[in-house]
C-alpha cells in the first residue's frame, strides 16, 4: 500500500488511521491482561495453599528497593503522560525531553531489579538444587543480617518450618513465581524501552505534532499498562505477611 | 466513522494523579505492616485496584475515550474474572484440599 | 495486455516474501498450512496403519506415542487454527467489507513470519527426538519426565500463538474501523461475524495458552516450580490453564467454518439466509459461552465434584447457539432452489457431520456418561467429527467456493463433486467405527488393543485411505485449474456478497473505487444488478465439465 505523507494507503483519513492504531493497541493490551492473568491465577492458587511459605519468601525481598522501584515506575508513567501532552500541544522541544526522562527512569527500574536479582542469587534463593530458604539464617554475615533483625528472621523461619515442614519446597513455588512474574514484567519494560528509543529518534526530528502523535500515544498506553502490572506485583510479591 | 475529537488532559491533572499514586504506594506499604488479619490482602488489592483505575482513567485517557475503548477494558476485566472465578470454584470446593491431594514432598525424594 | 490484478501486479520471490497485500499473505498461508496438513497427515497415516493389527503393525510403543502427539500438534496448532482465518479470512474480510486491506498490513505479514518461525521450532522438535507428551502437554510428564524434544515444541507453539493473536487483533480492528460506507454491522456477511467471534477467542484465549506453555517450559528448562507436585504444586492447575484456551480453540476451528457454510448455503439455495441476526448473535454467543466450559476436560482428573457439576451444566449451554445455526441453515434450505455444486456438497456435509459431532459432545458433557467414555475412542471420534468433519469440510468447501475469486479460474465441477462425496464417505468410514470402539471401551493413545476390536479398526483404516484420496484430489485439480481452468467472471455463482462485486482475481486495492453498500445482506430475491429477482429462473452457474 502506498503512503501519502503520514497516511498509509489502506486508510481513507488520518482520523481513521489514528482510531485504528489506538484501538489496535487497546486490543493488544487485552491479550496482555490475559497473558499476565494466567500467572496471577497460578500465584493465587499456590499462595492460597502455602501462605506461610509465601510469607517467608516475601519477607526475604528488600522492601526499600521494592517501594523505590514502584515510585520510579510511577514517575516514569507520569513523564510518559507528559510526553503525550507535549506532542498534543505542539511543544516540540519537550517531547524528546520527557521521553528521555521516561527512558532514564525505566533504566533505573531495571537497574534496581538487577540488584535485587543479584541479591537473590547470592542468598541461594534461585529455585533448584541449591535453593535454601534458611540460608540467610545459617550465614547471617553474607546477608548482612545481625542483632534484632536476625533474631526476628530466625523466629519467623522456624515458626514456618514447624507449621509446614516442606517450607523449603513450597518457598520455591513462591520464588519461581517471583522470577517468572518480575522477569516477564522486566522483559516488557525492555521492549518498552526499545520503543521509547525509537520515539526519541523520531521526535528529535520534530515529527510529532498535534495532528500526528499516534505513536507516542500508543507507546504511552503500553507503558502505562506495564506500570499497572507492577502496581499489582508490588503488593502481591513484596507485601505478604509483613506485620509482626 | 464517528467524529473523534481528541481530549487533551492538562498537566495539572497528571500531576494530581501522580501524587495520588505516590500516596497510594505509601499507604499500601504502611498497611502491609499493620495486622488487619485476613483483610491485609483485601486492603492491598483494593489500593492496587484504585491505583490501576487512576492510571487507566487518566494516564491512559479511558475517561475521555469513546464507548468502544471502554467496552474493550470491560471485556479484559470480565474475561480475567471468568478465568479466576471458575478456576477458583474448583479449588474452593475440592475435597480433599489440593495440598492434601498432592503427595508430601518426601515421596518425590524417595 | 491482460488486466492488472494482485497476482500479476509484481513478480519475483521478493514481491511475495515482502508483500503486505492481504491476498498474497493469504496465499502464503495457504501453502504453509497445506504443508503442515501433510506433515500431520503422514503421522495420521502411520497411526492408522499401525492399528491394523491388535498388537500394532508398524512402530514401537514409544514411537506410537510420538506419532499421535505430533499428529495432534501439527494438525491443531499449525493447520486447523490458522487454516480458515489466516487463508480465507485474510483473503476475504477486506473485500467483504469494502476495505483496501486489513488495518495493519505489516503486522499481517509479521504474523505469517511468526507462524513460520514457530513452525520451524515444531519441525525441529519432530525431527530431533519427536514429542511424546500428547498434544495437551500435561505436566509433570511434559515438564519433568518426558525424554522427548518437548522444549523446542513448547517454544514453537508459544511463538505461533502470537501469530494467531496478531491475526485476531487485525480482524477485530479491521471490522470495527475499515467498513465501507453503508456497510453497517447488520449488513456484514456472516463470514465476517464468524471471524469477529473467532478473533475474540484468539485475543482472549491464546495469551493464556502462551503463558501456560511458557510456565511449563520454564519448569522444564530452569527447574522452576509452578505445577510441579514435588514442590507442592498442582498439575491440575496446568490443565485448567491449558483448557481455558484449548477448549475455546475448538471454536476457533469451527466458527470460521460455520461462517463459510453461512455464505455457501444461501448462494446455492437461492434464498436469503433465514434468521440473519440470530446466526450473527449465535457466533458471538458461542465465543462467549465457549469460555465457560473448559473444565469438562478435567472431570476425571481430580477436580472438585461440585465444580464439575457447574461445568457440566455450562457445557450443555453451548449446544443452544450451535443448534440455532443448524436450524437456521436447514430453514434456509427449505423450499430453496438448491443446486448441488461442490461447495454446497461440502456445506451440507458439514451440517450433517457437525451435528453428529456436536450431539456426541453432549454425551461427553454428561458427568455420569463421561466416566465411561472419558479418554476412549468415543472422544477421538467426537472431536474429529467437529474438527475434520466440521472445520476441514468447511475449509475445503470455502476454498472451492472462493477459488474463482482467488485465482480467477473455475475448478472442474464434476471432479469436485466426486471429491466431496469421497471425502464424506471416507470420513464417516474412518471415524464412525471409532464411536463404537470407544463405547465398547477401547482407550485412546494405546499402541495395541484386544483382538475383538480388530474389525472396527480395519474399517477405520480402510476409511482413512478413502479419506486420503478425498484430500489429494482437490489439491491436484485445484492446482491444475490455476493454469487450465475455465476463466471465471467476477461473480460466477452469482452471489450477493460485496467481494463478488470486484474483479476475479481482485486488483491489489480490491476495488477500483470505494464501494457504497445500499443493499441488505443475502438478498437473493431482490438484486436486479446480479440478475437475481424473485421468481426468475436460475442462471446456470457455469458450463458442464
Amino acid at each position: 500500500m502506498h503512503r501519502t505523507g503520514e497516511l498509509y494507503g489502506q486508510f481513507q483519513t488520518l482520523e481513521q488511521q489514528k482510531e485504528s492504531a489506538t484501538f489496535g493497541m487497546w486490543i493488544f493490551l487485552v491479550t496482555e491482561v490475559l497473558f499476565f492473568g494466567g500467572m496471577f491465577l497460578t500465584y493465587t492458587i499456590n499462595r492460597h495453599e502455602y501462605f506461610t511459605a509465601f510469607g517467608v519468601g516475601s519477607n526475604t525481598l528488600d522492601i526499600t528497593l521494592g517501594t523505590a522501584n514502584t515510585i520510579v515506575l510511577i514517575m516514569s508513567s507520569f513523564t510518559m503522560a507528559m510526553a503525550v501532552w507535549s506532542a498534543q500541544t505542539a511543544k516540540k522541544k519537550l517531547v524528546p525531553l520527557f521521553l528521555i526522562l521516561t527512558l532514564a527512569l525505566g533504566c533505573v527500574f531495571l537497574g534496581i531489579k538487577f540488584v535485587e536479582y543479584k541479591q537473590k542469587f547470592d542468598h541461594h534463593l534461585i529455585p533448584g538444587r541449591g535453593f535454601d530458604v534458611s540460608y540467610c539464617i545459617s550465614n547471617p554475615a553474607s546477608c548482612g543480617l545481625q542483632g534484632k533483625a536476625l533474631e526476628e528472621e530466625r523466629a519467623e523461619v522456624e515458626k514456618a518450618f514447624t507449621s509446614d515442614p516442606d517450607t523449603n519446597s513450597h518457598a520455591q513455588l513462591y520464588f519461581s513465581l517471583y522470577f517468572a512474574m518480575t522477569g516477564l514484567h522486566a522483559l516488557h519494560m525492555i521492549v518498552g524501552a526499545g520503543l521509547i528509543i525509537w520515539l526519541i529518534k523520531v521526535s528529535l526530528r520534530g515529527r510529532f505534532t498535534p495532528q500526528y502523535n499516534t505513536p507516542v500515544e500508543i507507546v504511552g498506553l503500553y507503558w502505562h499498562f506495564v506500570d499497572i502490572v507492577w502496581i499489582y506485583l508490588f503488593p502481591l510479591l513484596y507485601l505478604i505477611d509483613r506485620h509482626r | 466513522m464517528p467524529e473523534h475529537s481528541e481530549h487533551i488532559v492538562s498537566p495539572k491533572i497528571y500531576l494530581t494523579i501522580f501524587i495520588a499514586l505516590i500516596i497510594g504506594t505509601s499507604l499500601t506499604t504502611w498497611a502491609a505492616f499493620q495486622n488487619f488479619g485476613p483483610f491485609n490482602i483485601v486492603i492491598a488489592l483494593a489500593i492496587a485496584t484504585a491505583k490501576a483505575t487512576l492510571v487507566v482513567l487518566f494516564f491512559m485517557h479511558a475517561r475521555y475515550s469513546e464507548r468502544r475503548t471502554r467496552l474493550v477494558i470491560i471485556c479484559a476485566i470480565f474475561w480475567l474474572a471468568i478465568m479466576l472465578a471458575l478456576t477458583l470454584s474448583d479449588y474452593q470446593t475440592r475435597q480433599p484440599r489440593m495440598s492434601r491431594l498432592v503427595a508430601p514432598v518426601a515421596f518425590y525424594r524417595a | 495486455m491482460p488486466r492488472e490484478h494482485y497476482l500479476n501486479a509484481s513478480y519475483g520471490i521478493r514481491s511475495w516474501l515482502l508483500t503486505t497485500d492481504h491476498k498474497r499473505i493469504a496465499l502464503l498461508y495457504l501453502v504453509s498450512v497445506t504443508f503442515f496438513f501433510f506433515v500431520g497427515g503422514v503421522f495420521a497415516t502411520m497411526i492408522r496403519i499401525h492399528l491394523l493389527t491388535p498388537e500394532g503393525a508398524l512402530v514401537s510403543p514409544e514411537t506410537y506415542n510420538k506419532l499421535f502427539t505430533m499428529h495432534g500438534v501439527a494438525m491443531i496448532f499449525f493447520f486447523l487454527i490458522p487454516s480458515i482465518p489466516a487463508v480465507l479470512g485474510n483473503f476475504l474480510i477486506p473485500p467483504m467489507i469494502g476495505a483496501k486491506d486489513l488495518a495493519f498490513p505489516k503486522i499481517n505479514l509479521l504474523s505469517w513470519y511468526i507462524y513460520i518461525i514457530g513452525g520451524c521450532f515444531a519441525l525441529y522438535s519432530f525431527s530431533t527426538g519427536g514429542l511424546d507428551t500428547g498434544w495437551t502437554f500435561y505436566t509433570p510428564l511434559s515438564s519433568i519426565y518426558s525424554n522427548s524434544a518437548v522444549t523446542p515444541a513448547v517454544i514453537g507453539i508459544f511463538i505461533n500463538g502470537f501469530s494467531s493473536i496478531l491475526t485476531g487483533l487485525n480482524f477485530i480492528v479491521t471490522i470495527h474501523t475499515m467498513r465501507a460506507p453503508g456497510m453497517t454491522w447488520f449488513r456484514l456477511p456472516l463470514f465476517a461475524w464468524a471471524h469477529y467471534a473467532t478473533s475474540l477467542i484468539m485475543i482472549l484465549g491464546t495469551p493464556v495458552v502462551a503463558i501456560t506453555l511458557l510456565l511449563a517450559g520454564l519448569e522444564r528448562m530452569f527447574h522452576l516450580g509452578f505445577f510441579n507436585p514435588a514442590m507442592g504444586g498442582d498439575p491440575i492447575l496446568f490443565q485448567h490453564l491449558f483448557w481455558f484456551y484449548s477448549h475455546p480453540a475448538v471454536y476457533i476451528m469451527v466458527l470460521p467454518a460455520m461462517g463459510v457454510v453461512s455464505e455457501i448455503i444461501p448462494t446455492f439455495a437461492r434464498k436469503p439466509i433465514f434468521g440473519y441476526s440470530f446466526i450473527a448473535a449465535s457466533s458471538i454467543a458461542i465465543a462467549v459461552i465457549g469460555f465457560l466450559v473448559w473444565a469438562h476436560h478435567l472431570f476425571m482428573t481430580g477436580m472438585s465434584t461440585y465444580a464439575a457439576l457447574a461445568f457440566s451444566f455450562l457445557s450443555y449451554l453451548v449446544a443452544i447457539p450451535s443448534a440455532v445455526k443448524v436450524f437456521n441453515w436447514t430453514a434456509t434450505l427449505y423450499k430453496g432452489s438448491i443446486s448441488w455444486d461442490a461447495p454446497m456438497l461440502y456445506a451440507l456435509g458439514f451440517i450433517g457431520l457437525f451435528t453428529i459431532g456436536g450431539l456426541t459432545g453432549l454425551f461427553l458433557a454428561c458427568l455420569g456418561l463421561d466416566m465411561h467414555i472419558h479418554d476412549t475412542y468415543f472422544v477421538i471420534a467426537h472431536f474429529h467429527y467437529i474438527m475434520v468433519g466440521g472445520a476441514v469440510m468447511g475449509y475445503v468447501g470455502g476454498l472451492h467456493y472462493w477459488w474463482p475469486k482467488m485465482t480467477g479460474k473455475l475448478y472442474p465441477e464434476a471432479l469436485s463433486r466426486f471429491a466431496a462425496i469421497t471425502l464424506f464417505v471416507g470420513f464417516n468410514l474412518t471415524f464412525f467405527p471409532q464411536f463404537i470402539l470407544g463405547y465398547l471401551g477401547m482407550p485412546r493413545r494405546y499402541h495395541s488393543y484386544p483382538p475383538e476390536f480388530q474389525v472396527l479398526n480395519v474399517l477405520s483404516t480402510a476409511g482413512a485411505s478413502i479419506l486420503a484420496l478425498g484430500y489429494l484430489l482437490p489439491i491436484v485439480y485445484l492446482t491444475w485449474s490455476m493454469r487450465y481452468g475455465k476463466v471465471a467472471g467476477p461473480n460466477p455463482w452469482p452471489a450477493t456478497g460485496l467481494e463478488w462485486k470486484t474483479d476475479s482475481p481482485p486488483p491489489t486495492e480490491n476495488f477500483h473505487v470505494t464501494p457504497v453498500v445500499d443493499w441488505e445482506p443475502y438478498d437473493y430475491r431482490n438484486r436486479p444488478d446480479l440478475g437475481l429477482v424473485a421468481g426468475a429462473p436460475l442462471a446456470p452457474a457455469h458450463g458442464d465439465d
